[in-house]
């Protein structure tokens, strides 16, 4: 039975279960995170959502994949990267889902995991956004911008030439990062965290992997729905 | 009152207009703005990182500062009000969260309770000061003015905040107080894209276009924005929005408080208007000639 190389229905592969695994280990972290369980599948938030036409799959075609055990497929997906945070969907989800910081686990989930997306100049970004930061404290936006055209694209740092002109004839450009005076104690802070954010595990949800579909997530709990 | 300033990066410099307009209509509404000392960046971004302690702790740092000092804060960058808002909301509520991030915190012996309220200015204006003693205060009126009130996605969400949510009015009222008439703008809380101008251009142009279109479509003189990024992209991006889609416009986009600073009669140099990229319309100018006390 092991060598079987087709999955049937209710089956997950290995990669799958250590996908939902670390996702759902995410959605534990976000308050009332456990709503994912209650989508009804209406689209609202697919209708709600500015960049939805950009997307290879909508917000709705989300949660079903993740319900359907089809984590990979959202990893590889242009969505994750193009969802603009903007909370369109979140403020409108009937269930009161939070798929906004659904998709920031699901980004958080493929990073982990080493997932290049299509569109991964948002890795790129993030990368160069984080390093900045660690570096000076605070974000130098030419430094940032700049660096980030350098590893994407020269064409459009070029075409970036007459903004850049505007905001210096407006003394709006500053053209060195300045680091903050603080800055050794915000390191000390960071590496703090980032020792803490590795001993973390938290308690997943609970969930069977042996199925897929609507039990995945375990029965569902008609919990009052609290705040709002 | 007496508030704890965070800028934000943005209005360090790129965004001067609205540094130097928020503090001079504080100051003159009787306010004071004590800037945190050695604020960090609130690590927008990080929330990307893959576990979410380092993106926590790096803004609680603000919010234990701003505790400190026993003050709110006050955060004029969209952005960084909801990064620092939310932050503030999972501290409250996920205890080991905050458990996590005082350790990270005490490393440089600072510690966080949970106390600082994160505010935004027009929240501040509008529901503390109130319209009324602002009208007060008034040396000029908005007479004629057309004014498409954009107020970006982030300011009113996700939560239920200090204004609707999906069509939040603070503005319209206060603009409209001022003698101004506000536009039918119904995109006033349509996304602009934020920073996927930098990673998905295309996308992000044409979300900025529609929302030039709809303020000209309902004939506004001007948009007004609470945010440096929906500002920039507004602004920064007219001419490439205008040489791909073939359009014409010449939008000025105007801070809400560079606005209403000109309705308190102060000064264009002091409100940073000098930092437009597009020349304010005459309509306003004229306004800014008469000067009645
Ligand atoms: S709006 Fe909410 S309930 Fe409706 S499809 Fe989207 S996530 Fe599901
Ligand atoms: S948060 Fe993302 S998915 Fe939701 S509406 Fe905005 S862009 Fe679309
Ligand atoms: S949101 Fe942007 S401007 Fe505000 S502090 Fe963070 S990086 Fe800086
Ligand atoms: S409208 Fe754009 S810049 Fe403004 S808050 Fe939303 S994403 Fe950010």
């Amino acid at each position: 039975m092991d060598n079987l190389n087709f999955q049937s229905a209710g089956y997950m592969s290995k990669k799958e279960v250590e996908l939902r695994r670390i996702f759902l280990e995410q959605v534990n972290y976000i308050p009332a995170g456990e709503r994912i369980k209650r989508c009804i599948q209406c689209g609202t938030c697919t209708g709600s959502c500015p960049v939805s036409y950009a997307m290879d799959i909508s917000p709705r075609q989300l949660i079903a994949l993740f319900r359907a055990g089809e984590m990979e497929t959202i990893m590889k997906s242009r969505t994750i990267w193009i969802c603009a945070s903007c909370y369109a969907c979140t403020t409108r989800c009937p269930s009161g889902i939070k798929i906004t910081d659904i998709i920031y686990a699901l980004k958080r989930t493929a990073m982990e995991k080493n997932y290049i997306s299509q569109a991964n100049q948002v890795q790129i970004l993030a990368n160069l956004f984080v390093n900045n930061l660690m570096k000076y404290g605070r974000l130098h936006e030419g430094t940032l911008i700049r660096n980030y055209y350098l590893k994407t694209s020269l064409w459009k740092l070029f075409k970036l030439i007459p903004l850049a002109k505007k905001l210096y004839q407006t003394k709006r450009l500053s053209l060195f990062p300045k680091r903050i005076n603080a800055y050794h104690s915000l390191s000390k802070i960071i590496k703090k965290a980032q020792e803490i954010d590795l001993r973390i595990t938290a308690p997943p949800l609970e969930y069977s992997p042996e199925y897929v579909g609507y039990r995945t997530l375990g029965e569902m709990k008609l919990e009052q729905r609290k705040g709002e | 009152m007496k508030y704890a300033y965070y800028p934000g990066c943005s209005l360090e410099k790129t965004q001067r207009g609205y540094d130097q307009s928020v503090r001079e209509i504080f100051k003159i509404l009787g306010q004071e703005l004590i800037e945190i000392e050695d604020w960090n960046c609130c690590g927008a971004t990080m929330y990307m990182s893959v576990k979410e302690t380092v993106s926590l702790a790096v803004s609680a740092r603000n919010l234990a500062i701003a505790e400190k000092m026993g003050l709110d804060i006050v955060a004029p960058c969209s952005s960084c009000f909801t990064v620092l808002a939310k932050t503030n909301r999972i501290l409250n509520q996920v205890p080991e969260m905050h458990q996590n991030v005082n350790e990270a915190l005490s490393e440089s012996g600072l510690s966080y309770s949970g106390k600082t309220r994160v505010r935004h200015p027009l929240d501040i204006l509008v529901n503390d000061i109130g319209i009324e003693s602002i009208i007060h205060k008034t040396k000029r009126s908005l007479n004629g003015l057309k004014v498409a009130p954009y107020y970006g996605c982030q300011i009113v969400r996700p939560e239920k905040g200090f204004d609707d949510r999906e069509n939040p009015v603070l503005m319209d009222k206060l603009f409209n107080k001022c003698g101004a008439e506000i536009v039918y703008y119904p995109m006033k809380v349509r996304c602009c894209g934020g920073m996927l101008m930098t990673t998905f251009e295309d996308t992000a142009l044409k979300l900025n276009k529609e929302l030039l279109e709809c303020a000209q479509k309902h004939q506004a003189d001007i948009i007004v924005t609470t945010c440096p990024l929906c500002h920039m992209n507004l602004e920064g991006y007219q001419d490439r929005i205008n040489e791909i889609y073939n359009t014409k416009f010449n939008m000025p986009i105007l801070y809400f408080t560079q606005l209403l600073g000109i309705v308190l009669g102060l000064p264009e140099s002091s409100l940073g208007l000098d930092s437009s990229f597009i020349p304010m319309p005459q309509k306003l100018k004229s306004i800014m000639e008469v000067q009645y006390v």
